[in-house]
């Protein structure tokens, strides 16, 4: 699979059409079912343990905007603490920029197979595929991004790539093309894991060279901070000689106590977890003791475009938590692949065209149209993001790029001049009464298109002889 | 209290009962009710699907129109929410502040719960989307329901996710729609209510429309009516 356009996934349509054939697989909206909604239940109780979450969601908020507003400083500090510790700092503008970084350093070290800790950054920038034509394997190491890897296929949800399989799917796949696969494997969560355990710790022990994201740089340290929940994280970021991490420039804190803030409130939105199993930091290059290179690429790839948006950039405050894909309704009926992109549910809603930043692009046009703006993903979101603030704002862009002889452009400015007059809306309701010959029994069973989308699987209520505001006048008179 | 009605295009065309229904509750309850003719549409359509341009000119009309009264009142979560929430971001509107969904204005300036009410049937009540989140009503439409003499209130499972309608996200997005829907309607009728009902007529259009084309015989009922109806004045299935 040739990734060219990264943030998106080629060839994939917009959404309304990919979010049918989704839909159409009843096995995926049972799995993804059952999966948010264990977990919407178990985060709602891990954040109802602190007494004061809604301040350390404005904390948090207040942080990311802080940082946002001076991004440059922060990143030249972290710059500097990363390289007076020892590390390299990389700038690169694009996902092309910063595939040929990485290919450049590895092909420095002569290794042709490198271990990865998952990574947003790097899936978003398709750095796998770009290996691959560079002759170098990228070897998954978190056991979702495994399955997904193993099974040729995409992933489905931020935090849990492999949300939309269960466990007889996953044993089929480790079956299929886990070259030493036991014999007696069974779908046993237990079972299924000691496998890709056996599997992954060949692959530690021999690997020289690591690639990792990051969830957070710390600027008054250089300190770049990973956090995941199998200890595969831990192997890649310490038995290797080389590490690479590729790193959003959003990802910058400024300090350590800011830091605290982001540990208190991702481990609860994301897993519903006080305290996320590993989370590792390191600074530099500590002599005798862990990687002996370390390479910091600082990826830009639409970010610095987003932060022009003064609506927009809030998109950026996102830890990835996956809150908002969990509660999502949309995204539990269609799944993460509908979306197109490494950022599916309402973040990616957001994020993805923001990143793409290309009016002409019809698949992420059709991703701010993705919600019903129902509101429950700005409610978790624990950085305050509000999402159907930011989605109502990027359709306004979508339709400014609109031909304005498009037949919904017309239709709105129609009515937007009907509503501009009350005398004009009421010779509009009379007119619509001759919609009563339509129905029967108070009822309308089948409008012609557009309307047959309505009434496909919906009754429309036949309009009342009399308005309300006739009503009025007749009984109340012109008041 | 002078009170501006603000009916909403929807109700006013569609679902007249309900206004009536709700000039007759705040009546009852001591409000001196004024429509002001001139009213039409928040713009809440033209602003969520994009078209803010034309919403903006919407806003200022309404701001206008109801600029003078001590407190407008809709029978609608949706469109409150748009009123108090994006409408000062569009043109100044002093009023926005000032105008409420309907089991608001009752609960919270009224301070009424026990509004003389009777309606004796099963009911299930669905929280819309934006009277949850926009405005955070919370469980003050439950307690004027509670107070309502005869009625048999039945909770409905996983009554705060979305019922997919969503304004042209039912047209554009149909598919996804129809299986939010879908799941929203097994709630409903799993609860074995006779009437649906909700602070929006909107949704109610959406899910009732589904639960008609399945002949579930389950009823949407707008929460106005609900409290409007007494003994001397009962609910009548005919006018709906």
């Amino acid at each position: 699979m040739v990734v060219r356009n990264p943030v998106t996934w080629l060839g994939t349509p917009a959404f309304p059409k990919a979010a049918k054939d989704a839909l159409a697989n009843t096995q995926l909206r049972r799995n993804l079912r059952n999966a948010t909604s264990t977990i919407r239940g178990k985060r709602a109780a891990a954040v109802a343990e602190l007494p004061d979450w809604e301040r350390l969601r404005a904390a948090g908020a207040a942080i990311k905007d802080e940082v946002l507003a001076n991004l440059d400083t922060y990143l030249i500090r972290l710059e500097a603490a990363v390289t007076a510790r020892g590390g390299t700092v990389h700038w690169a503008r694009d996902a092309a920029e910063a595939n040929a970084i990485a290919l450049r350093l590895i092909r420095a070290t002569g290794e042709t197979e490198v271990v990865k800790v998952k990574s947003m950054a790097t899936a978003e920038i398709g750095l796998n595929e770009a290996l691959a034509e560079g002759g170098v394997t990228a070897i998954e190491t978190d056991l979702a991004e495994l399955i997904v890897q193993l099974g040729e296929d995409r992933p489905s949800h931020i935090l849990v790539p492999a949300i939309h399989r269960n466990r007889a799917e996953i044993k089929e796949i480790f079956q299929r093309a886990m070259p030493d696969v036991p014999a007696d494997l069974t779908s046993e969560p237990r079972a299924l894991a000691e496998a890709a355990r056996r599997h992954l710790r060949r692959k530690f022990l021999s690997a020289k060279v690591a690639i990792s994201g990051a969830n957070f740089g710390v600027a008054e340290t250089g300190s770049i901070v990973v956090v995941e929940s199998e200890g595969n994280g831990r192997m890649c970021l310490t038995l290797p000689e080389t590490l690479i991490t590729v790193m959003g420039i959003e990802k910058v804190v400024p300090s350590w106590p800011d830091l605290e803030v982001f540990l208190q409130l991702l481990p609860r939105s994301s897993t519903a977890e006080r305290m996320n199993p590993y989370t590792s930091v390191w600074t530099g290059v500590t002599p005798g003791d862990g990687p002996q290179a370390f390479h910091l690429i600082l990826l830009d790839n639409g970010r610095t475009a987003t932060l022009a948006d003064e609506v927009g950039r809030q998109s950026l405050r996102c830890i990835r938590c996956s809150a908002c894909l969990n509660v999502c309704p949309v995204y539990e009926r269609t799944g993460g692949e509908a979306y197109g992109s490494v950022y599916p549910g309402p973040i990616g809603a957001i994020l993805t065209p923001q990143l793409v930043n290309d009016p002409k692009d019809k698949q992420a046009a059709s991703l701010p149209f993705a919600s019903s703006l129902c509101g429950a993903c700005y409610e978790v979101c624990p950085v305050s993001i509000n999402i159907p603030e930011v989605l109502t704002h990027l359709r306004a862009r979508v339709v400014e790029n609109k031909s304005s002889l498009a037949p919904e452009a017309i239709a709105m400015r129609a009515l937007a001049w009907v509503m501009a007059d009350a005398k004009r809306f009421e010779r509009a309701q009379q007119a619509g009464t001759l919609a009563r010959f339509l129905g029967r029994d108070g009822k309308i069973t089948r409008l012609p298109w557009p309307g047959s989308k309505w009434t496909d699987v919906r009754d429309v209520p036949v309009p009342p002889a009399e308005s309300f505001r006739s009503w009025w006048r007749r009984t109340r008179g012109d008041q | 209290m002078r009170v501006g009605l603000f009916a909403t295009c929807l109700t006013d065309t569609f679902f007249p009962e309900t206004a009536k229904a709700t000039v007759r509750l705040l009546e009852r309850l001591g409000c001196r009710v004024e429509f002001p003719l001139a009213q039409t549409c928040c713009g809440q359509m033209h602003f969520n699907t994009g078209y803010a341009k034309q919403a903006k000119p919407l806003a200022r009309d309404y701001a206008e129109l109801f600029g003078d009264y001590d407190a407008v009142v809709a029978p609608s979560g949706s469109c409150t929410g748009m009123v108090r929430d994006i409408h000062p971001g569009l043109t100044a509107s002093p009023i926005a502040a000032r105008t409420y969904e309907l089991s608001e204005f009752l609960v919270d300036v009224l301070e009424v719960t026990e509004v003389g009410a009777y309606f004796p049937h099963r009911v299930t009540y669905h929280p819309t989307c934006h009277s949850l989140r926009m405005l955070g009503v919370g469980e003050k439409p439950l307690r004027l329901l509670r107070a309502v003499r005869g009625l048999d209130l039945v909770e409905l499972p996983e009554s705060s996710s979305c019922c997919g309608f969503g304004g042209t996200f039912a047209v554009k997005n149909a598919e996804t729609s129809t299986a939010m829907l879908t799941d929203k309607m097994h709630h409903v009728i799993g609860t074995a209510a006779e009437v649906l009902t909700a602070g929006d007529n909107s949704c109610l259009m959406h899910i009732g429309g589904g639960l008609s084309r399945l002949r579930s015989g389950v009823r949407p009922v707008h929460l106005a009516e609900i409290l409007a109806s007494t003994e001397e004045e009962p609910w009548s299935s005919a006018t709906r």
